[in-house]
């Protein structure tokens, strides 16, 4: 059993993957408390969808997987679906959520022509789904890089983070500049999401990020817990993810996810605060403590009997 | 006196000119009070004349398109921290993970900025502004767990925690039965002897004497402020309440 557990390490390979996968694991995680707080969970799969049509222009001019030029098409594609969107509700009657839904649905599809019409040499179903075994040393480099700026930059932030979290109008009267954190929120989630693809890919993605920080609202009411715990989730479920996807020979995007919400769903269920059982079980009647309030005698049933 | 004169002496709020628009459409017109700390004030008008707005406007939260705000003799130019607003409640997310601690917590980051660590003199402040409003044996609950009254209590706690001298409410009263009402302007009169200044939105006219030192009579322009005694007559109330109030022309339409 225990060298089911550590034959993985011994390979030289295995342990850069693993490295990986725990920090994508923790970034994620971490971002995803403001995810799931913003309730802009659509808007974070947008972007994840709209990198694709980002790799696709990167890998075209570039002629090849250049990974800076990877980064900076899927940066130009996230950004520009993110602003388009603001740009189309405010200057008409639509609303955030369906100028993204279409903004998105639109750049996505422009990525799967681009790789069909210029004949991408990379499969598609790697984009789509992430190969963590294609994980270069480019790759975790990149992925040290981007969690050790959005880790302690949030982390540096989440006082004025929390007060825009929960009261936008009034963090701003007190001086906060809320549209700059939500583009520094924005711009994070970009760099964690291009950070994230070669392990997960653009469709698993949004589980990654929101699903720990899910599970801890699901348990407590502290948001530090949020995003330490949802950190520690993220990191927990990638690792166990890529140890059942190298032991079952499966994809490790998919494995991720799947250990993630296991643990999601056993938190909807038993958490004892805020679980479904919980609130199934009837809870004792306070009858004696109601009828202890009156200390001569309770009023009769039906209210004071008149006389 | 001239404004100016008025605004460096004055030892309280002193708004001038004060217009505020949507759409072009004035819903605050030329403003201009005074009032001084230490007093409760309740500022009256029928829906629609723009309590909210003055509200919002004095914290910062709409706009100005004119006039000026002074406190303590210092120009107020947007953001302060001297100003706490009282949001209403469905402007509130209830189910946010935090607790009364930490709603009041809030507050004293307004206070230490988020870069200073946040230290026991910090933690005995928050404290205090739990006991002030009666809150200790909830400090642990979270938010949604709470009466209206208690949630109402929470977040004038946060303002304490921020030390602020400005309390900006929005319909306190409202919803609150006789009990919690008294506790409630007993709170606030603490806090008025304190010296802060509290503003209040209210629509209850015969509690008026009973929880309030002055009034503020608003139908779009300022109709009267002052004291109760100077200010609180029938003649003022029926100019207030029997002007219709002005929602631009042809209000039934949606362009200008």
């Amino acid at each position: 059993m225990t060298d089911w557990l550590t034959e993985p390490f011994h390979h030289e390979f295995m342990r850069r993957v693993f490295v990986g996968g725990a920090l994508i694991g923790f970034t994620n995680g971490f971002l995803g408390a403001f995810v799931v707080l913003r309730r802009m969970a659509l808007m974070a799969d947008s972007l994840s969808h709209s990198l694709l049509p980002g790799l696709a222009i990167g890998w075209i001019l570039a002629g090849g997987l250049v990974p800076s030029a990877l980064f900076g098409g899927g940066l130009f594609a996230a950004l520009t679906v993110a602003l388009g969107a603001q740009l189309l509700a405010r200057s008409s009657r639509l609303k955030e959520d369906t100028a993204l839904g279409i903004l998105y649905t639109v750049a996505f599809s422009i990525g799967i022509v681009l790789v069909g019409l210029f004949k991408v040499r990379v499969s598609l179903m790697h984009w789509l789904f992430g190969n963590i075994l294609g994980l270069s040393n480019t790759d975790l480099w990149m992925i040290w890089g981007i969690s050790l700026v959005v880790v302690p930059l949030l982390a540096a932030l989440q006082r004025p983070l929390l007060l825009t979290l929960f009261d936008p109008t009034v963090a701003a009267s007190q001086g906060i500049r809320v549209n700059l954190l939500n583009f520094v929120l924005m711009i994070a989630l970009v760099l964690t999401m291009i950070a994230s693809l070669q392990a997960i890919g653009v469709i698993m993605l949004l589980g990654l990020l929101i699903a720990p920080a899910a599970t801890v609202y699901l348990l407590c009411d502290s948001y530090p817990a949020m995003l330490w715990g949802g950190g520690l989730i993220g990191m927990f479920g990638s690792c166990t993810g890529l140890l059942v996807s190298y032991r079952l020979n499966l994809p490790s995007g998919a494995c991720i996810v799947l250990v993630l919400g296991l643990i999601f769903f056993a938190a909807y269920l038993f958490s004892p605060r805020y679980g479904l059982f919980r609130k199934l079980r009837r809870a004792r009647h306070f009858h004696e403590e109601s009828l202890a309030r009156w200390p001569g005698q309770a009023p009769a049933k039906g209210g004071d009997e008149t006389p | 006196m001239t404004l100016r004169a008025s605004l460096s002496t004055a030892h309280g709020l002193a708004v001038s000119d004060l217009t505020v628009s949507y759409n072009r459409i004035p819903a605050l017109h030329h403003i201009a009070f005074e009032v001084g700390c230490g007093q409760c004030v309740a500022l009256l008008g029928p829906n629609g004349a723009g309590k909210s707005t003055l509200l919002k406007a004095l914290a910062g939260l709409l706009p100005r398109e004119t006039g000026r705000i002074a406190f303590h003799g210092h120009e107020v130019r947007g953001a302060t921290r001297d100003f706490a607003y009282l949001p209403q409640r469905e402007a509130i997310d209830w189910d946010f993970p935090t607790t009364v601690r930490g709603l009041v917590e809030m507050g004293r980051y307004l206070r230490v900025g988020w870069w200073r660590s946040y230290g026991r003199e910090d933690e005995k402040a928050v404290d205090e502004a739990i006991a002030a409003m009666h809150l200790e044996p909830l400090a642990q609950r979270q938010i949604s767990a709470l009466s209206g009254g208690q949630q109402q209590r929470a977040f004038l706690a946060r303002a304490l925690a921020q030390q602020a001298h400005v309390f900006l409410l929005d319909e306190p009263f409202t919803g609150l039965d006789k009990p919690t009402q008294d506790s409630l302007k007993q709170l606030l009169r603490g806090l008025r002897d304190q010296g802060k200044l509290i503003i209040a939105s209210h629509h209850d006219l015969p509690s008026v004497r009973e929880l309030f030192d002055q009034v503020i009579l608003l139908n779009g322009e300022l109709i009267a402020a002052g004291s109760i005694g100077e200010v609180f007559t029938d003649a003022h109330l029926r100019k207030t309440y029997d002007t219709p109030t002005f929602a631009g022309p042809a209000a039934h339409h949606h362009h200008v």
